[in-house]
């Protein structure tokens, strides 16, 4: 049993008067201790509501969340809202995208920073204040006691996320949960983030999910990859099956679309055609399909299931799915051009 | 980057400097944020520049500023022949006819009560392109079939549009009136990574049938390296490094380029695990108070105690091939000579924060 298993989750927002959105649709996965699993996606496909559900922070009203988030056995779905905030925080913590809106502009980073403390570990003054530093300087923010009076428009974009990172470590949570942690800081910066982000995974054990829509984090980070689209997971496997082999054609239309540093530049991307409006009910077929190139009759049939490729946990959701030699390896791409 | 190529708009020695101003009744000017402190650089006719940087570093400012959207402080800025910073009024309207600028965010960057074929049919008569009803309309036509929009477009507002469709109405409203240049400010960061490379080939295919020249802007190393011909750093302000793309990529000779070429990740396990990470300390510093000498000092893994931080390196050519570079210690570098070494951190502060009063440490309690 891993530390947290969500199984066939679904949240629907439903507003009377509006017609019902299905944001996420019977998503399962599971992460375990020390272990990185990521949930990558474009806008839309449901990977922040996965999240924001698990956590429990989904508003009650107009918003039906079914199935199961099992953490170390309790399920985080059903359970009432003051037992959800002793394990929010202290169990399970989030950082954020954009750092300036998740802290709190009129309070001090170190009020902010100890609240987390006082709340779960019972901590007051001075030791608050000394664990707080501590925290600071784990992260890698300069002289930390000075830092704890200030307020976050005082910080730059990178030490905001580091101050976040420091309130959600502060009770040392078993799960972490980053939804596109590094999309709103500058490329050297975000560097630095990732890899303090897997000093933590490494040094302290703790489960982390990463959710982003950049293959290029997922790739160097995640053991273990969720591909969404439209609120189903279409492709998962572990990082290497899933860029040497990619087998469902949302997965090797994305890795087509991106510009790469690496190789030797060629001269046209292959984009997917259309845009994630452009999609169909999962009850009706597979939704991929109006912008599918491999499109056969089948795929308006209902859903596709998930198939397995091979023992390491690979599965894709597809009729038609790329066979594997189609995409070409490494050394193929750099002889072609 | 051939000797041959003819130059469409050459920048010399630009500045940008905005003040800083305090005072609640007058305004003192307290300092300057030297957004572009002294650029060099040429466009050939046809080809496309491409201009990387972290946010922060004015590369925008330095786009804008070529279009004379921003007032120039310093230098000059030649668009096939003709000298930009000294133009006025309608001189300067009528030039801008030859180049346009498509922006980073459609959504904000159109007229949200405008419709598609209001936002196109401005352009033309302000310019007083197409005399009657009828050649505009088939102007916009043709505009609308190159950038890949269907004609029932023109009777419709932005927000009908998805993201993608938005920046191609962004692109004909430039491309409408004809221009030669194209500066492109960020032009597919706002967009889903599959609609990124259709309007990365919609720009490409664009270039070579109207033979567009572009400056493209952009913070993403790897879509700059695909689309641009000759690749510009910029760091605080400053051109850092130039080079033809494959050469910078091949061979990156400035230490700010190579440990932002290593910060880029690429989607390939393999890659990622055998790659070695220059992780720069640090923020960037101040552009109102940037740092003595190379301005990369600071944060430069390979500084030396003599000459980087009194001198400032100017942009030098390094080898036959046209690879410019601003730093003392580029050959060293690539020779291995030099070793990188730890870099202590030093707090940056946030942009209009110059004089934040800190109070004494003990002064405040916590509660």
């Amino acid at each position: 049993m891993a530390l947290l298993e969500v199984s066939d989750l679904s949240v629907v927002f439903a507003r009377r008067g509006q017609r019902e959105v299905r944001a996420v649709d019977g998503v399962t996965f599971s992460v375990d201790s020390g272990e990185v699993v990521g949930l990558v996606g474009e806008s839309g496909c449901g990977k922040s509501v996965t999240s924001l559900a698990v956590m429990g922070l989904l508003p009650k009203r107009g918003v039906r969340v079914s199935g199961q988030a099992v953490f170390d056995g309790m399920d985080l779905l059903r359970l009432d809202a003051r037992a959800m905030r002793d394990v929010r925080g202290q169990d399970i913590a989030m950082i954020f995208q954009d750092p300036l809106t998740s802290l709190n502009p009129v309070v001090p980073i170190g009020v902010q920073v100890t609240e987390v403390l006082t709340r779960h570990r019972g901590l007051k003054g001075d030791a608050a204040a000394k664990e707080a530093a501590e925290l600071l300087d784990r992260v890698g923010i300069p002289d930390p006691r000075r830092r704890l009076k200030e307020y976050p428009h005082q910080l730059s974009g990178g030490m905001r996320q580091r101050a976040l990172i420091a309130m959600a470590v502060a009770c040392r949570p078993r799960l972490l949960i980053a939804d596109e942690p590094t999309t709103a800081l500058d490329v050297t910066i975000q560097a630095q983030i990732l890899e303090l982000l897997k000093d933590l995974v490494r040094e302290s054990g703790t489960a982390l999910i990463m959710i982003t829509h950049d293959l290029g984090v997922v790739a160097g980070m995640c053991d273990t990859i969720n591909v969404l689209y439209a609120g189903k997971v279409v492709e998962t496997a572990g990082r290497r099956d899933l860029f040497a082999r990619p087998r469902h054609p949302y997965t090797v239309g994305l890795l087509g679309s991106i510009p790469r540093l690496d190789t030797v530049r060629g001269e046209r991307l292959t984009p997917i055609r259309g845009s994630v409006r452009d999609v169909l009910p999962w009850a009706e077929g597979c939704a991929f399909a109006p912008r599918c190139d491999r499109r056969v009759d089948d795929c308006l049939n209902g859903p596709p299931d998930l198939v397995p490729v091979n023992g390491r946990g690979h599965e894709h959701r597809c009729v038609n799915p790329v066979p594997p030699e189609a995409v070409p390896t490494r050394e193929q791409v750099e002889e072609m051009v | 980057m051939s000797a041959a190529s003819e130059t469409l708009v050459e920048v010399r020695d630009l500045k940008v400097h905005f003040p800083i101003t305090r005072g609640v009744l007058f305004d003192r000017v307290v300092g300057h944020v030297k957004a572009v402190d002294g650029v060099d650089l040429k466009i050939p006719r046809g080809k496309t520049y491409g201009l990387v940087g972290e946010s922060g570093c004015g590369k925008s400012t330095l786009g804008r500023a070529l279009l004379q959207l921003t007032p120039v402080t310093e230098g000059t800025v030649t668009f096939d022949g003709t000298e930009l910073t000294t133009l006025r009024g309608e001189a300067l309207r009528a030039m801008r006819r030859r180049m346009q600028m498509i922006f980073q965010d459609p959504l904000s960057s159109l007229d949200p009560r405008q419709n598609v074929e209001s936002i196109l049919v401005e352009g033309l008569a302000a310019h007083g392109i197409g005399g009657d009803r009828a050649e505009r309309r088939k102007l916009i036509g043709e505009t609308l079939d190159a950038v890949g929009l269907p004609r029932w477009a023109l009777s419709r507002y932005p927000h009908e549009f998805s993201g993608g469709q938005r920046q191609r109405i962004g692109i004909a409203r430039a491309l409408v009136v004809g221009p030669e240049l194209i500066v492109a400010d960020e032009p597919v960061s706002a967009l889903d990574v599959s609609i990124q490379a259709q309007v990365i080939n919609l720009l490409q295919e664009l270039q070579d049938s109207l033979h567009l020249t572009y400056l493209v802007i952009a913070h993403d190393l790897a879509v700059v390296r695909h689309i641009s011909d000759i690749v510009g750093v910029m760091y605080l302000g400053a051109l850092v490094e130039e080079a033809s793309s494959d050469d910078l990529y091949r061979e990156p000779l400035h230490p700010y380029t190579k440990a932002l070429m290593s910060a880029v990740p690429v989607p390939d396990p393999d890659v990622e695990d055998r790659r070695e990470r220059i992780l720069l300390a640090g923020d960037l510093p101040s552009p109102a108070n940037p740092p003595s000498g190379c301005r990369f000092h600071t944060r430069c893994p390979w500084a030396q105690p003599t000459r980087c931080a009194q001198e400032r390196p100017a942009l030098r050519e390094v080898g036959e091939t046209g690879h410019r570079v601003a730093c003392h210690w580029a050959e060293e570098i690539a020779a291995g000579r030099i070793r990188p070494h730890e870099v202590r951190v030093e707090l940056v502060r946030p942009e209009g924060d110059v004089d934040v009063p800190v109070l004494p440490v003990d002064s405040v309690a916590l509660p």
